[in-house]
């Protein structure tokens, strides 16, 4: 098994945090795993993405150009990167801040209403939460159980008593995909 | 964990006895979490944000100068700042350990990765005929493992090891093994043994005088004569590669750090494609593993150089032969990386199959 995953949207929106609780993920489910971020200014706004691969055997590059599944926030990315997912591939996008959907036929399009669920949650900084459930729903990579076990070990220990809320919005993000 | 921060965990580990540094992206996690880790209330290892890239250099040659074991990390408009003192750290034959993490240049020029300070790093940079130890990490393992490995090598050559990573491996995480904690090495192990250490004198020995200012002709020639010769002898035993797919190889490519994995892939496609292609990945950029490439070129029909630069380490390469072969370059430059599809299609082109 291997899945080589794009997270890609504006500056701020979790993405590549994001990615590291998935890649987090993967680790707890003994996973190799390998998280290659755009850094630099993207990271306070303009557009940022990150590169996860999960795979049962050692990873050679961390740099890809064609993906199997991609997670799209916003209209850039999907310019960007609707064409990079490999054909009988997966792109789950939020359709709230985009404006032209994507058009291929090749690939399977699962349209997450994210933001739109956000709103309704506790608390609306779990954007990413939400977007991440959607993804483990459509892609079954990893279970909840490890999301939220790399979610412990990436969330600094003050911040543990809002590990509910993020489990909330990972099963909110679960039911969204119509598939 | 990011390849920064799998440094700083592994430096603590090491029982290293200072870190001195200044912030510059994109290795800016390793002081970052060095502070973090503070590591003065656990093994009392010194981490201190100098002033200017060339004081932190200026520390680690003092604490260096004195046995114990230091370094500094920086990416590469910072390391042009402290070849003056790198060039004195080899040239008093201090064992240190210096962090080149590569960005695109040159001038101040970009933050993404590259792989441009080949030449800065492999032939000089500073002043001088002398060489650093060069290890090139590929991995966020390799991250981790080369801060030991680096300051081995530098105790065993009484050397500076250059560790040159780049952006990629520097930002990327990956699962990682931390080696085992060990303390610092005491007052008296360091005397025991680096005996050349300024320490404060005994009364049956001489003073230990650390300086690289010689006006005797005779002597500065003889000190140039013994560094050479270290050289010799550390070209001769510490020169390491990594070998993918070259036992039945047709064409070779070469490639190092963050590029070796992604030139794995293309390999893994080319071969997939029914190419034979192979992968040399050097481990120690100086000594450069000349005898495997030289081994190798007499099997292959052409060999492809890929880096994040213009054509550095192809020279290397071509120095490495002793009989004429195609040796062809693909680069990306200015923080661009390439992706292993732009591999196979350059192979392929300058190869035409």
């Amino acid at each position: 098994m291997k899945e080589e995953i794009i997270i890609a949207g504006f500056g701020g929106q979790g993405v590549l945090s994001m990615g590291k609780i998935l890649a987090y993920a993967g680790l707890m489910d003994d996973l190799e795993v390998t998280w290659m971020p755009s850094y630099g200014p993207e990271q306070r706004g303009g557009t940022a993405n990150v590169t996860v691969i999960l795979s049962d055997a050692p990873i050679s590059s961390p740099v890809l150009n064609s993906y199997d599944t991609a997670v799209i926030l916003n209209q850039q990315s999907l310019d960007k990167f609707e064409s990079k997912v490999k054909p009988g591939g997966t792109l789950i996008y939020d359709p709230y801040s985009i404006h032209h959907a994507p058009t291929r036929t090749d690939i399977t399009i699962v349209p997450v209403d994210a933001m739109e669920a956000t709103f309704e949650l506790s608390s609306s900084k779990s954007y990413n939460m939400v977007l991440l459930g959607a993804l483990i729903k459509v892609r079954p990579l990893v279970s909840v159980d490890a999301v939220m076990r790399g979610l412990k070990k990436t969330l600094p220990e003050r911040h543990h008593h809002l590990l509910p809320v993020n489990k909330e919005a990972i099963l909110r993000g679960m039911e969204l995909p119509k598939l | 964990m990011k390849g920064n921060e799998a440094i700083a965990h592994a430096a603590v580990r090491y029982g290293v006895d200072g870190y001195f540094g200044y912030p510059i992206t994109p290795q800016s996690e390793i002081l970052e979490t060095l502070e973090e880790l503070m590591p003065w209330d656990t093994t009392g290892m010194v981490v201190l944000q100098a002033e200017s890239e060339i004081a932190a250099i200026n520390m680690v040659y003092g604490g260096a100068a004195t046995g114990k074991a230091c370094m500094t990390s920086s990416s590469s408009p910072g390391i042009s700042l402290k070849q003056e003192g790198i060039s004195y750290i080899a040239a008093g034959e201090l064992p240190a350990l210096i962090i080149n993490c590569m960005r695109g240049g040159p001038g101040l020029g970009t933050i993404q990765p590259s792989q441009s300070d080949y030449f800065q790093a492999t032939k000089g940079g500073g002043h001088g005929d002398y060489r650093l130890i060069v290890l090139a990490p590929a991995s966020v393992q390799e991250m981790a493992d080369f801060v030991g490995l680096g300051f081995d090598l530098a105790f065993k050559y009484r050397n500076p090891v250059m560790m040159l990573a780049d952006g990629v491996v520097g930002q990327m995480m990956e699962r990682v093994k931390l080696p085992a904690p060990r303390p610092r090495r005491t007052d008296d192990e360091i005397a025991r043994t680096c005996p050349w250490a300024v320490t404060g004198r005994p009364e049956w020995r001489k003073p230990n005088i650390m300086t690289t200012l010689e006006l005797v002709p005779q002597a500065m020639e003889d000190h140039n004569k013994h560094l050479q010769e270290k050289y010799r002898l550390i070209e001769q035993n510490e020169a390491r590669c990594e070998e993918h797919f070259t036992d039945d190889a047709e064409y070779l490519i070469v490639a190092f750090g963050c590029v070796a994995r992604i030139c794995q892939k293309a390999v893994e496609e080319a071969r997939a494609a029914g190419i034979k292609v192979g992968l040399l990945r050097p481990i120690t950029l100086w000594p450069f593993p000349a005898g495997e490439i030289k081994r190798l070129s007499k099997q292959v029909k052409g060999i492809l150089v890929v880096e994040l630069n213009a054509g550095q380490m192809i020279e290397d390469v071509r120095l490495s032969l002793d009989e004429i072969k195609p040796v062809h370059h693909f680069g990306r430059m200015g923080g661009i990386v390439m992706d292993p599809d732009e591999v196979l299609v350059a192979l392929k082109e300058r190869f035409e199959l």
